[in-house]
């Protein structure tokens, strides 16, 4: 079924052979399956108590009292904390990832249904929580902001009146483009088409939900903590900006982690609630959320009200794209995204297209709902931007009477045209969209489809097929442009090459499940030869990797990768050197094959990256001026995003006596440039194409009018199974990137950045007999029966 | 209370307290923490075990009600040091990734493949749709388990001594061409 297209190798050097790349079964799993993994709720120290966290039951409201002396005395109880507890030592607060302040434990006010009122450490998870029952509070509940629409309104109550100044619920605005160039080719152009769209509220909801062991050592001051963090580099510098404790005496820990997709890139409270109560009752502190509190009260998504503006010409050439975004950020601006972009990666919302004029304004408010706005494998609000692009080209496509694919085909960005800067100032490094998108066609049976479609619509069968079109941006630096609280998006790694020829490489990301272990020992076997059976991976721990920003954003392979490649360059170029001295050749006179040098013009005169690393480390003389050893570390600045694209094709049927739709077919056409183990790559595609239909489908955080959040379970807030999600058909193209050291870009949120828009465009194609030309995700068959009897409203 | 229960072959007593769940008495108990817990609500299965051979989920079973029966975790999969063919399966087809939701996707798989040796994609789906994978889009999960059936349908004709040249390339169709792997 499967279409590719061939690899196109274009390294910079010749004489790296690839000997690492391809298919590889995951040097990870056997401990996985084994039930060996272990993730932070495994970990038990001796002596370990159990945390656990008193949550508001509303929405808004001003703490009057809190009463903790019966849960002081229930058993087994060793310590009950609260907010103003916390303020004593100037804990109570804490910074947010996007300059902005959360309440550790809330002092004065509770602002959104689930926050942190104070916790409970007790000998063991059932007595915490007994406990928690027997904390008195009283509050005096306060009017609540659910709707971003009313935030602004001049008599909407206050919520962050801890901020100096506030008098209202703005949060900051933001633009990009050119308002006066866009409102120019708006003014001339043949058709306008305009849609409000609405991206709900979702959540990441990963397996594993968020916890940490906080191990705190008052006799040599130390701190370790394991904890499930996507960036534990990042977090070790802001505990120690947070908690006062020096940074050297910090060891963050983060284990197998039990799925992140952003959720677990954020400083949670419940975090430092564990370290503060390790140091203050001397013990090792496991805290652990149910998954209730993971999903009233961790990093949430979306939460995007758009409007979408687009200018053609008649004949279908898309002139300029216009946005106007309400945007919630919750009761505390926890976003986490670089600082100077503060709606993330938005500004690529002029997509895969060659337009004249592009502009976007956003608000951003505060409501009285969880905190957070960049998660669920997003690409820093990627998945928002594409949305936007590709239902509003599916409204122009309808407006026009043009077939969608023909429209895209007709606005794409040459391949002659890369590097291409948008009229928002992104510089998308290469592309070449015209073959990913013809593949994806050619998979589908597109004009098959078509006809299909045309006889069932004629017997009154609902049948929708949806395209959209993608380019991401990922992988961020560079550091000059890119930080979080001031710490550059830049990785380290460090690869030492032991005296028998294994290898040990160091990394500053952090696996979820995405496979590092695997594909980092084939990026670094493919440079040095070494196999990658022989490489053995470390990450997620602080002391023993170099610094590095973390795993989010598809950043791991665009950085790390490129990372891990240039260290073992430089691995190699001490090789080449001490190899010389081996075969008493100049170093010029050394060729590089498989693990190997041998002498240019005499390959039988060789020595292998193995006989090397024992020389270097050996007892015999090594080229003047070179050091004993065989290892380097560097940290990679990346010059530039990655920009990885692709087709994707839903083909949706839909029950006209329920409503009910079903996902039949879809097929996925991704390009991340060069390809390190396609298998990891299928599995990341899979992963976000399901996550599409969540979106697209099921998914929703929803609220009611006193802010409760109605997706507290998972009973609650549906996430797909087997049974909602067809037999995924992928392909690829390759198109590598030019300033990467292998060519390789992101691909780990691609689908779920290109799926929810292709999906949605099918289901609206499907109920086109209907007149319907636009219905807001989530499309549960409620929502999909309102919108065929001309009802669709948006879900908020 | 005191309760007697058999884990992975192994006859365990412990005292314990009455409202313990089983999922927490294997884990913070007895130390298998290959069982996972993830939800509370019986909707991700990520803490699914056997219950005298039926997978349960084990954050709604309380441990006293495993008393006087047999419970199997994901540690008492494998034979030793050969891991069941499912193990196999969902190594060779990619059928995990975080690995939070595996051990009782395994578990189901396993308990499926015992009372129907050779169960289609849908009744693959079926059987597991009771558990969330937030991973690997279940389609890598359902090729690792036709991959166990197969692998098993095969050892059983080689035992014997029937031919299975048939059955061979569906195991290459079922995510392993093996010259690609490294």
């Amino acid at each position: 079924m499967t279409t590719v297209h061939e690899r196109v190798d274009t390294f910079h050097d010749n004489d790296q052979k690839p000997v690492g790349y391809g298919r590889m079964l995951r040097k990870e799993d056997p401990r996985f399956l084994r039930g060996r993994g272990r993730y932070v709720d495994d970990v038990q120290l001796p002596g370990m108590l159990h945390l656990a966290i008193l949550r508001s039951p509303v929405a808004h409201a001003r703490i009057v009292s809190i009463d903790t002396s019966a849960a002081e005395a229930s058993p087994g109880v060793k310590a009950v904390v609260t907010g103003a507890m916390l303020a004593q030592q100037n804990l109570a607060w804490m910074p947010t990832l996007s300059n902005d302040v959360q309440a550790v434990l809330a002092t004065d006010k509770v602002r959104f249904q689930g926050q942190e009122v104070a916790f409970v450490v007790a000998e063991d998870r059932y007595a915490a929580r007994d406990a928690l029952e027997l904390i008195d509070v009283e509050y005096d509940v306060l009017d609540p902001v659910i709707d971003a629409r009313r935030a602004l309104e001049s008599d909407a109550p206050l919520i962050r009146d801890d901020l100096d100044g506030k008098t209202n619920n703005h949060c900051f605005d933001w633009e990009t483009g050119d308002e006066a160039a866009t409102e120019a080719v708006f003014a001339r152009a043949d058709v306008v088409v305009s849609q409000d769209l609405v991206y709900p509220r979702v959540h990441p909801a990963p397996m594993e939900t968020c916890g940490a062991v906080a191990d705190y050592d008052a006799v040599d001051g130390k701190l370790r903590l394991w904890s499930t963090t996507q960036a534990p580099h990042a977090h070790r510098t802001l505990y120690a900006i947070v908690a006062g404790l020096p940074e050297h005496k910090i060891q963050v820990i983060s284990p197998d982690i039990g799925g992140g997709f952003g959720n677990k890139v954020p400083i949670y409270p419940g975090y430092v609630c564990a370290i503060v109560a390790s140091i203050v009752t001397g013990k090792p502190v496991k805290w652990m959320e149910d998954r209730s509190e993971n999903l009233i009260s961790t990093g949430f998504a979306r939460d995007y009200i758009m409007r979408g503006e687009i200018a053609a010409t008649r004949d279908g050439r898309i002139l300029g794209i216009r946005t106007n975004v309400l945007a919630d950020h919750g009761a505390f601006n926890g976003t986490a995204a670089p600082v100077k972009y503060p709606a993330g990666f938005f500004g690529v919302f002029t997509g895969s297209y060659d337009i004249e004029a592009a502009y976007c304004k956003m608000t951003a408010v505060y409501t009285n709902k969880a905190p957070g706005g960049v998660a669920y494998a997003c690409s820093f609000r990627i998945t928002e931007a594409v949305y936007l692009v590709e239902r509003i080209v599916d409204c122009l496509a309808d407006e026009l009477g043009m077939d969608p694919a023909e429209l895209r085909l007709k606005n794409f960005i040459q391949p002659e045209q890369f590097p291409y800067t948008t009229k928002t100032g992104w510089v998308y490094d290469s592309g070449n969209y015209e073959p990913t998108m013809r593949l994806a066609m050619e998979m589908a049976g597109y004009d098959e489809l078509r006809r299909e479609q045309a006889e069932k619509r004629a017997r009154g069968e609902l049948m929708g097929i949806g395209i959209a079109f993608f380019t991401e941006a990922v992988g961020a630096g560079p550091r000059k442009d890119m930080d979080i609280l001031g710490l550059g998006m830049a990785d380290g790694c460090e690869l030492r090459v032991h005296p028998t020829g294994k290898a040990v490489v160091r990394l500053s990301v952090q696996s979820q499940g995405q496979g590092h272990e695997t594909t980092f020992a084939q990026i670094v076997a493919e440079e040095i030869g070494i196999p990658p059976a022989d490489i053995e991976v470390l990450h997620g721990d602080t002391d023993n990797t170099p610094f590095g920003l973390g795993t989010y954003g598809s950043r791991s392979t665009p950085v790390s990768g490129a990372a891990a490649a240039l260290v073992a360059r430089k691995v190699r170029d001490k090789a080449r050197i001490i190899a010389s001295g081996m075969l008493e050749v100049s170093v010029a006179d050394l060729e590089w094959e498989r693990g190997a040098f041998h002498v240019a013009g005499d390959p039988g005169r060789s020595v292998t990256i193995q006989d090397i690393a024992l020389r270097a480390h050996g007892a015999g003389d090594l080229p003047e001026g070179i050091e004993g050893g065989l290892e380097a570390q560097i940290c990679y600045n990346p010059s530039n995003l990655t920009y990885p694209h692709g087709a994707y094709i839903c083909v949706v049927d839909i029950d006209p006596g329920t409503a009910q739709v079903t996902v039949r077919r879809f097929i996925a056409v991704d390009d991340c440039g060069t390809r390190i183990n396609p298998m990891i790559i299928e599995g990341q595609v899979h992963g976000g194409l399901t996550d599409g239909v969540g979106m697209a489908l099921m998914e929703m955080i929803a609220f009611d009018e006193d802010g409760n959040c109605l997706g507290a379970s998972l009973m609650d807030y549906l996430i797909p199974t087997s049974l909602e999600v067809p037999d995924w058909e992928t392909g690829f193209t390759v198109t590598p990137s030019p300033h990467h050291p292998i060519g390789a870009k992101g691909v780990g949120e691609s689908a779920t950045v290109g799926s929810p828009p292709a999906i949605v465009n099918a289901v609206i194609d499907a109920l086109k007999p209907f007149g319907v030309r636009h219905a807001d995700m989530p499309l549960t068959p409620s929502r999909v029966w309102d919108a065929m009897r001309g009802q669709a409203r948006p879900p908020i | 209370m005191q309760v007697t229960m058999t884990v992975n072959d192994v006859e365990v007593t412990r005292e314990i307290e009455a409202r313990l769940l089983l999922v927490h008495f294997l884990r913070d108990v007895l130390g298998l923490t290959g069982t996972h817990w993830g939800c509370d609500t019986s909707n991700c299965g990520t803490c699914v075990v056997w219950l005298d051979g039926e997978p349960v989920k084990s954050c709604t079973v309380l441990a006293a009600m495993a008393g006087g029966h047999q419970v199997r975790t994901v540690e008492g999969l494998a034979k030793g040091a050969e891991l069941d063919p499912v193990q196999q399966g969902f190594m060779q087809c990619h059928g995990l990734q975080c690995g939070f939701c595996t051990p009782g996707m395994m578990m189901t798989a396993r308990a499926l493949l015992d009372r129907n040796p050779d169960p289609s994609e849908t009744e693959i789906r079926e059987a597991i749709s009771g558990q969330i994978c937030r991973c690997t889009g279940y389609a890598t999960i359902v090729r690792s388990v036709r991959w166990a059936a197969v692998a098993e349908a095969q050892a059983a004709a080689q035992v014997t001594e029937t031919t299975e040249s048939s059955e061979a390339g569906e195991i290459d169709n079922a995510g392993q061409p093996a010259e690609a792997v490294a």
